[in-house]
């Protein structure tokens, strides 16, 4: 990527920076600084590269989208209906800017839950060394700009030993057209903390945005985290997103992501364990159609032993939609005892419809278990069979394949009211497909 | 049991049906009344569990001759949930598993698309819940099976029991049981027996599809027919199985090319 290509879209956002006010802090600033330094060295990647080979974003280049300005005309009543009723705490952002006004925090006492700039002073020391630190911008351009436009970020940090039964919930919600929004989360999760977290993306009407999130998850020892991630952007929009997430001794992250909205939409879910026994599972579903694109790419790193990751990404793809799924799995030189393992597998429900899945294995140490398996086709005809010898039409049948293919994934959320909602989702548009 | 003056529920007449072009079934009469239980023993490859599946209605088979009658209805004109919703259930050698679907769901909807048919209530899931809970004591099932997703994990026994109480729930008028001791240990063998005796009545009929008599044991037929290359080269009583276990399937192959040459 040494040549430097300038672009209308990134021109824009790069013009539009400087007049952007600072933060109160050096450090903050100067990571802001670097970043759009970087940026500017840099062109939007095409087809040519390898990470971006099968996700054609040439069109976001032509688009002159600014960073978005806040809108403070939502009410609470317009996104009543967004809320989850487990979910105690709520932070709340607008096209990318917090909104006190709509948040809900009920555990502040046990939990240090809000935007940035209420911790920035308190807590600089911790954020400091946790901010930029796991999502690394030297590689990315998008992780760049989003540091670049910092501004405000959804932070939960969950002191050692305190367990949060409620799921919290952060909310981000399009309302703009035709703007970038860069929505960040930092969640730390003290030793023997446990969380669960939603990490919702939603959009109030049908428009053409960006959407350019971070997500960083620091989990010390023995700490735990389930972290939920919906993307239910409007299918006008790009929903471009890095997440990173680091694992000490013993700690646990489990992610269910799911991958509804978006014209084209690509997350990358980059996970370390740095230390000894560190286990992850990660859960993955895309349900696309019409002219969508949904590109997921993980990479699970095992640095040290006895380290433990099992991965199950499956995509539902109709019409003439396309999903990508590139599922990285590093095992270092001293990552003995490991045991991982990974599935892709993929429903084409018309002709038209387009998956590229790349499992990816980098095995160093000798001493490991290491399993993975990819599958791509349409609905097995004996199963077909199956439910219509108990009465089931052939559509009803098909469409009840379909739906368990997706709640398979689905079922593995553990906020009932969230499981319902999707249910539906995918019910939904499984009982109408026109099969 | 063989009821006087009952009527026929099943009548195949030379029926031919090959896959891929290659022709299994070579001719197949059967007939079966209510009240009645079928055994259809035969070797691997004798083409037994494609007659249950040719009944049931699988696609992947071609009809090249014959009829089946299934009471007043052309049965090779109808789909295969049309069959299922005239009364007809074939229980699977293998029950596919289904993540992501609770059993309950599954039997639930199986249930109402059923009841549905015959212009009778649908049941609610709580009213289900308890319909289903009463039946799965026929089978002496863990009620912990509902809230599984679709037989994913369950044992051989386990997937067999499920068969069984969807054949409890649906109450066919012809059930086909495909193998339905393969895989089994004597004690679940014994309980499924059990579960198909408490099912069949005067009114409804059963076919055995199996290799071995020892089913035979605990669900005693009334007629016993043994295929082979897609044939049914002998009838007879419930003795016949006997026989077949004492002097194994080469005797019915000698047998019958004695009875071959004697007409020749």
């Amino acid at each position: 990527m040494s040549e430097t290509v300038a672009t209308d879209y990134l021109d824009c956002l790069l013009k539009s920076w400087s007049t952007k006010s600072n933060q109160p802090l050096s450090w903050l600033n100067q990571l802001r600084a670097s970043a759009i330094d970087y940026v500017s060295t840099q062109r939007l990647p095409t087809k040519r590269d390898e990470e971006w080979r099968f996700t054609d974003i040439s069109a976001l280049a032509r688009l002159s989208f600014q960073s978005a300005q806040s809108n403070t005309d939502l009410q609470a009543q317009d996104i009543k209906h967004l809320h989850l009723k487990e979910a105690k705490n709520s932070l709340v952002f607008v096209d990318g800017h917090y909104s006190a006004e709509l948040s809900t925090i009920i555990d502040s006492a046990t939990l240090k839950i809000g935007n940035l700039s209420e911790f920035l002073l308190t807590h600089a020391a911790i954020l400091e060394s946790h901010f930029g630190q796991y999502a690394k911008f030297d590689n990315s351009v998008f992780a760049a700009l989003n540091t670049a436009f910092l501004r405000d970020c959804a932070l939960i940090i969950v002191p050692k030993n305190i367990v949060i039964a409620e799921p919290v919930h952060l909310l981000f919600i399009a309302t703009q057209s035709e703007v970038t929004s860069c929505p960040r989360c930092l969640i730390i999760g003290e030793p023997g903390s446990n969380v669960t977290f939603v990490e919702d993306y939603v959009s109030l009407r049908e428009a053409a945005y960006v959407t350019n999130s971070v997500t960083e998850i620091s989990l010390s020892a023995n700490a735990h985290a389930r972290h939920i991630r919906i993307q239910r952007e409007s299918t006008q929009a790009y929903h471009l997103a890095n997440c990173a997430v680091s694992l000490a001794h013993g700690s646990n992250y489990q992610s269910v992501s799911i991958s509804l909205g978006a014209q084209i939409s690509r997350y990358n879910l980059d996970i370390q364990l740095i230390d000894e026994a560190a286990e992850c599972t990660i859960d993955g579903l895309a349900l696309i159609s019409d002219n969508q694109l949904a590109d997921t790419h993980t990479c699970i790193d095992h640095i040290k032993p006895n380290g433990t990751s099992r991965q199950q990404h499956k995509c539902i793809v109709n019409d003439k939609a396309h999903a990508v799924f590139n599922g990285k799995i590093i095992v270092r030189p001293h990552a003995q005892q490991t045991n991982s393992s990974q599935s892709s597998r993929n429903l084409l429900l018309s002709k038209a419809a387009q998956v590229d899945t790349k499992p990816q294995l980098e095995i160093f140490a000798d001493d490991v278990k290491c399993a993975h398996g990819a599958t791509v086709g349409q609905l097995d005809q004996e199963e077909i069979f199956y439910l219509e010898s108990r009465g089931l039409s052939e559509a009803a049948a098909r469409g009840l394949l379909t739906y368990a293919f997706g709640a398979e994934i689905i079922n593995r959320i553990p906020v009932s009211s969230l499981r319902q909602q999707l249910e539906q989702t995918v019910l939904n548009q499984t009982q109408d497909n026109k099969l | 049991m063989i009821v006087n003056n009952s009527k026929t529920l099943l009548s195949v007449e030379g029926l031919r049906a090959s896959i891929n072009g290659t022709e299994i079934l070579k001719g197949i009469d059967l007939t079966v009344k209510s009240g009645e239980i079928h055994a259809i023993m035969g070797l691997n490859g004798s083409g037994k569990s494609t007659l249950a599946k040719v009944l049931a209605g699988h696609s992947a088979y071609e009809i090249t001759g014959g009829t089946i009658r299934f009471e007043d209805k052309d049965l090779l004109g109808l789909a295969p949930e049309e069959r299922a919703r005239s009364g007809l259930f074939l229980a699977f050698q293998y029950p596919i598993e289904i993540p992501g679907v609770a059993n309950t769901q599954f039997l639930r909807l199986a249930y109402n698309t059923i009841q549905a048919q015959r212009g009778k209530e649908e049941l609610d899931p709580l009213e289900f819940d308890d319909f289903v809970r009463e039946k799965m004591k026929l089978l002496d099932m863990n009620p912990d099976f509902l809230d599984r997703s679709v037989n994913e994990g369950f044992s051989g026994g386990e997937k067999k029991r499920n068969e069984i109480l969807q054949m409890a729930l649906l109450e066919p008028k012809l059930s086909i049981l495909d193998e339905m001791d393969s895989g089994l240990d004597i004690d679940a063998l014994k309980t499924v027996a059990n579960g198909v005796n408490q099912i069949t009545n005067k009114d409804n009929a059963t076919i055995l599809v199996t290799h071995y008599q020892r089913l035979l044991d605990y669900v005693v037929p009334d007629f016993v027919h043994i295929m082979q290359s897609g044939s049914i080269v002998m009838t007879g009583g419930k003795e016949l199985a006997l026989e077949l276990e004492t002097r194994g399937y080469d005797w019915v192959t000698a047998n019958k090319q004695s009875i071959a040459g004697a007409i020749a």
